[in-house]
């Protein structure tokens, strides 16, 4: 049965693997990736749903999966007791946070890899760049926002840090499932995959993904956003309309 | 049945949100109140955002105002005049209104605002209902009237301010500054709570400034029509905060149910309704006050800028 999974997923990866076809042999390339789908769709009944990344690679080695969705700027607010009520006191902007990320590896990454490829590829929840556009900050404040950020992202099931999410078959193929649960952002998503060789990288290779908003409720939104003056006019209008209806039926009645 | 609310992002059971409609449509009907004070506070407590709950009420109340104005219009009740200076102060409140909800929103203050601003505004509304409704607790005379007993021939200093106008159908001669600062009020607590400001303009017009009291529900009509009108398009252009179809669920089913409240209401005798009401609305200020007051579990939270940074 596993023999006829690796068959497939090996014909699976030279044929749709973007570097298959540059490549007249797949094996010449230390390691190939792709995802079941390259395009969630987030209809109304949205509730989540897995991807499954699956690849080859040429030997044996540490395969670790970072998935980072598109950037945005947070603000962190904290509260504070103001007399007898809890109220916002303090906040930070952080610039630039991905709205969603996504650590898999087959083994804890610290032991195989080192921190300054940890920091520069920012793999882990602990490594990720989170910068803040204002100076005066003081370093122990940003660190309590940092780590406010990324509990509250986490709760929101939208930061994860996963160990033996990767399945390894013969030290050739490998196989993840990707979650992406139903509060997932839209935007252009990065999948990056990792071979890792004694403490360096042998070989990576980024597979983009796309979630956008489907359907009538998607529609909604693009109307309110993007031509908000006649949206909102449509409203009172068809608020107006309902109530001169109403008072019309109920007159006869 | 789950739907899912496009601008609010939130996916909500369809019979709540129908039973919530229909129950606050029922009692705006038997009482004669607009129900938009109970249907924000509970908009907030199934998980709609404060800010669309605030947004999408203005949209449903122009449309039980509109029907509610169509009505009066035809039996001339109507003081367009008067109603064209509320509507002009309430025009501008409401901007300011709409204004400072998005200030207060951008600093992080705006659901503690909405949330106190109901704690207050129920408290006294609960309060004077129960203080009305509780058996001898009155000689069958309403609080309201015992500011009338004042009469509007004391306010000496409003009869000194400038710009006075002839209102013929009120019978009037005043300031216009008057109405329009009332008006002004009324359109700050629309674009900021997203009521209608009946249970403030209707008082106000009676007893601060005398109109006959045939006049005076037709005209709040016309003039809640209008500044709810004008706050829900600035709601949707400034704040984008309009949900369309969480207003059209409430609106068919609120409408129906103001309709049946109001055959209803000629049949029931209200006293134990009228206390049960003052009590529910007590009670949702309570809830609102004790949510503010009570240690939060997280101190932190996130609020996400539409707009990625480069």
């Amino acid at each position: 049965m596993s023999h006829i999974l690796c068959a497939v997923l090996l014909l699976l990866a030279t044929s749709t693997g973007a570097r298959a076809q540059q490549q007249s042999n797949a094996l010449e390339v230390p390691l190939m990736a792709d995802l079941s789908s390259h395009l969630i769709a987030i209809t109304s009944r949205f509730i989540g749903t897995d991807v499954l990344l699956f690849g080859a690679t040429d030997g044996p080695g540490d395969i670790v999966v970072v998935v980072t969705g598109p950037t945005r700027d947070e603000t962190v607010r904290r509260k504070e007791r103001v007399g007898p009520i809890w109220l916002n006191t303090d906040q930070v902007t952080l610039a630039a946070v991905p709205s969603y990320y996504r650590v898999v590896s087959s083994r804890p990454v610290e032991e195989f890899v080192p921190q300054f490829l940890l920091n520069r590829e920012q793999i882990g929840l602990a490594n990720i760049r989170i910068l803040t556009g204002d100076e005066n900050i003081p370093p122990e404040q940003l660190a309590q926002f940092r780590s406010a950020l990324i509990r509250l992202k986490t709760s929101q099931n939208l930061y994860d840090q996963g160990i033996g999410a990767i399945n390894m078959m013969s030290n050739r193929l490998f196989r993840a499932e990707l979650h992406f649960p139903s509060n997932v952002p839209t935007g252009t998503y990065l999948v990056k995959v990792f071979l890792f060789r004694g403490g360096e990288v042998a070989s990576a290779q980024i597979v983009p993904l796309n979630i956008s908003k489907i359907g009538v409720g998607a529609d909604i939104y693009d109307f309110a956003h993007n031509l908000a003056p006649l949206y909102g006019l449509l409203a009172v209008l068809l608020a107006a309309g309902a109530g001169w209806a109403a008072s019309a039926v109920f007159r006869r009645v | 049945m789950q739907i899912y609310l496009p601008i609010a992002e939130l996916s909500v059971n369809i019979f709540l949100v129908l039973g919530l409609g229909g129950v606050v449509g029922l009692l705006s009907g038997l009482f004669g109140v607009g129900g938009g004070f109970l249907m924000t506070p509970l908009l907030i407590f199934i998980g709609v955002p404060p800010t669309v709950a605030v947004g999408t009420q203005a949209v449903q109340i122009v449309a039980s105002s509109v029907s509610g104005m169509l009505a009066h219009l035809r039996r001339n009740n109507v003081d367009f005049l008067m109603g064209g200076v509320l509507t002009g102060g309430g025009v501008i409140g409401s901007a300011v209104g709409v204004w400072l909800f998005s200030l207060l929103k951008d600093t992080g203050h705006i659901d503690l605002t909405i949330s106190l601003g109901y704690v207050v505004f129920l408290g006294i509304v609960g309060g004077f209902m129960l203080i009305e409704s509780l058996p001898g607790a009155l000689k069958k005379r309403p609080v309201a009237l015992a500011l009338a007993a004042r009469g509007p021939g004391r306010h000496i200093w409003m009869h000194g301010l400038p710009l006075k106008i002839r209102f013929r159908r009120s019978k009037l001669y005043i300031s216009a500054l008057l109405p329009a600062g009332i008006g002004f009020l009324v359109g700050l607590l629309v674009a900021m709570m997203g009521v209608g400001g009946g249970f403030l303009i209707v008082p106000a017009m009676i007893y601060l400034l005398g109109m006959p009291t045939q006049v005076v529900i037709g005209t709040s009509l016309f003039q809640i029509t209008f500044v709810t009108a004008v706050t829900a398009l600035l709601q949707a252009m400034v704040n984008q905060s309009v949900d369309v179809v969480l207003a059209l669920l409430l609106l068919v089913i609120a409408v129906v149910g103001a309709q049946v409240g109001a055959k209803l209401s000629s049949k029931i005798k209200g006293e134990h309704l009228r206390v049960a009401l003052a009590s529910m609305v007590l009670l949702v200020a309570i809830r609102l006050a004790i949510g503010l007051v009570i240690p939060p579990g997280e101190l932190f939270s996130l609020s996400t800028q539409l707009e990625s940074a480069p």
